[in-house]
């Protein structure tokens, strides 16, 4: 059984069709990037995964089971943490609270025993705490702790955000464009930790990126979008070389001329 | 300069962050105690005044600075708390100690039926939305005269705990004490929703709605708390209020005490306790430095005191205007810079606090 099955899913809004009878599926352990051209529907993909939208027609099974019918909140319950594109975190609050809040699905505690801050709630903090360390050592975000998120630069942001989803301890990561805007070091970095994320910790990760060499360096399969619809999929070296990958990206194509990527 | 070396989790998850820190607040603890023996009869009635008004900075600071939901309605949930209080002693016959946790939640509950509509809407929206509660509370009032005695309105009757008089006018001292170990209780739950993981959906609500919901936060149930425990505080202040005031109407908590409320914790620094105090002094003692600065005017002038209608309402609206433009995050924004200023002597700089531009955000979803 696939850890993520995606089965013909459709989204339009109004006349666009953003996402078209797309189908396929994550294996466990695995790292599966999709990639195409602006507006192919990468996001939008995300997007439905995460239950912000739903879809009009096919269905996303994780475990085997459907999620459509539960609202997105329920969805880090179930074990499936994601970051954004444009970045989305908390920023009037510091890196620390920022990575607790992803421990939020782990909440043992209830209202009137926090108000009160009983030593149970007290102990859950520390357990708590003693996670997002473990996320902190991994990602080397020591310095910045107790940092607010409005004083950080872009770089360390993208990192914070990759942290708080892996406080959720997830077992399958979306990662929204891990790479973008980053330098040829942090970006290096991303590689690094996708490997050791998918390694060490056993979590599978979808990855919407742009960088190819990121893309072929750390994922297992490919699969290609343009237009909503599913171009290629397999190896990143087929996806690359796939005459409609191709055709997507540079517009003709000349079985003549290789695009050497 | 002082480094606080951390050597335990728990440095982070204390009250205090070290000994120096709680020595301060136990000093101010100690003047409060011991104000009664310093004050007249009229600045102990104030300084009680200022901490009913901490309380209900403390409730609409829950909601507006901690959860990010503007509210125009709250001075409703003063009444709601107010009349409560009141009507569970007189109708129900039950004793102040009983009477005055439930108007809390009595109030903190229609709090929460007030969330189920109001939860879906943002903004100017959620705040036109909840002005409508505390004008139709006005009415409300009126219309459920049998119960509320309408316009003519209702007395509070006397504290008495465990036969013991906290008499508002007999034992000023004593109530005074009552409404500090309120206070303090209150800021205590306050505290401890913030260092647990609630307030940190608080904020997360707050500063994202999106990806609160990513990490698993249920954002309607979240704010539907929220309001609950916002209003719920309110209420119990509102109680006080009645109390203080000992007679009170439909009149006593109208439109103008909400957006009051909203321009107290603006003014006072939102997103903290210590915002709420700074407010309420500020709130609770205008009228009154109005009133000295009429008399001081006055007497130079050789002439009575001058009368200027609608002088309040200027005076609070004009401060209101020069904390926005020159200081954003309240007074107590103010007394961090000052403070930073002095703990890092002479290494602060001018552009400490200048915010950065934050990025992007995602679009909105739905």
């Amino acid at each position: 059984m696939s850890l993520l099955e995606v089965e013909n899913v459709t989204l339009r809004f109004g006349g666009v069709v953003a996402v078209n009878k797309v189908s396929f599926s994550v294996e466990e352990g695995e790292v599966f990037a999709l990639v195409g051209p602006n507006g192919a529907g990468k996001s939008t993909l995300f997007n439905l995964i995460s239950r912000f939208y739903d879809p009009v027609e096919g269905d996303i099974r994780f475990q085997g089971k459907s999620i459509l019918d539960r609202p997105s909140h329920e969805m880090a319950r179930l074990g499936i943490a994601r970051t954004f594109q444009n970045i989305e975190l908390f920023e009037q609050a510091t890196v620390l609270q920022n990575l607790l809040v992803g421990r939020h699905r782990h909440r043992q505690s209830r209202l009137w025993n926090e108000v009160l801050f009983t030593p149970f709630v007290r102990n859950e903090e520390r357990r708590h705490r003693e996670a997002v360390e473990k996320v902190i050592d991994f990602l080397d975000l020591q310095v910045y702790r107790d940092k607010y998120i409005a004083g950080l630069p872009y770089g360390v942001r993208k990192v914070v955000e990759m942290g708080r989803a892996l406080a959720i301890e997830p077992k399958l990561l979306l990662l929204d464009e891990p790479a973008s805007g980053l330098s040829v070091e942090e970006t290096q970095d991303v590689a690094f930790w996708v490997e050791d994320i998918k390694k060490e910790m056993g979590v599978t990760v979808i990855m919407v990126e742009h960088d190819m060499h990121l893309v072929s360096a750390v994922s297992d399969r490919v699969l290609a979008l343009a237009d909503g619809k599913a171009l290629a999929l397999g190896t990143p070296h087929e996806v690359q070389n796939h005459p409609k990958v191709i055709e997507a990206y540079i517009g003709v194509a000349d079985p003549a001329e290789k695009v050497v990527a | 300069m002082r480094t606080l070396f951390k050597t335990s989790y728990d440095t982070d998850i204390n009250l205090f962050r070290d000994w120096s820190q709680a020595r301060w607040y136990l000093a101010l603890l100690i003047i409060l105690v011991v104000l009664p023996f310093f004050l007249d009869i009229f600045w102990l009635g104030e300084m009680t005044n200022v901490l009913i008004w901490a309380i209900a900075g403390m409730g609409i600071m829950m909601l507006v600075g901690q959860t990010g939901q503007a509210s125009l309605g709250h001075a409703a949930f003063l009444a709601v708390g107010c009349y409560a209080n009141v009507l569970l002693q007189e109708r129900l016959g039950l004793p102040f100690i009983l009477s005055f946790p439930l108007c809390g939640l009595i109030a903190g509950l229609a709090g929460v039926l007030l969330a189920i509509p109001t939860t879906k809407l943002h903004g100017i929206y959620l705040a036109i939305g909840t002005l409508a509660i505390s004008i139709l509370m006005d009415d409300l009032i009126v219309v459920a005269a049998p119960l509320t005695n309408g316009v003519i309105g209702l007395m509070t009757p006397s504290i008495t705990i465990f036969g013991i008089s906290f008499d508002r006018y007999a034992e000023l001292d004593r109530f005074y004490w009552l409404v500090l170990v309120i206070t303090l209780l209150v800021v205590l739950a306050y505290r401890n929703i913030l260092r647990s993981p609630l307030g940190r959906a608080f904020a997360a609500v707050r500063d994202s709605e999106v990806s609160a919901q990513a990490m698993g936060v249920n954002v309607a149930r979240t704010k539907a708390v929220a309001f609950g425990i916002s209003t719920a505080i309110t209420g119990l202040a509102g109680a006080l209020i009645g109390y203080f005031l000992t007679t009170f109407n439909n009149e006593t908590f109208n439109i103008i005490i909400s957006i009051q409320m909203l321009l107290m914790i603006v003014i006072g620094g939102l997103g903290t306790i210590h915002g709420a105090f700074f407010g309420a002094i500020v709130i609770a003692l205008l009228p009154q430095a109005i009133a000295m600065g009429r008399d001081f005017i006055g007497n130079l002038t050789g002439g009575g005191s001058v009368a200027i209608p609608g002088l309040e309402s200027a005076l609070f609206g004009m401060i209101l205007i020069v904390f926005i433009l020159f200081e954003p995050m309240g007074i107590y924004g103010r007394w961090v810079k000052i403070r930073t200023y002095f703990e890092l002597f002479p290494f602060a700089r001018r552009d400490m606090f200048r915010r950065q531009r934050s990025y992007l955000k995602t679009e909105r979803m739905r």
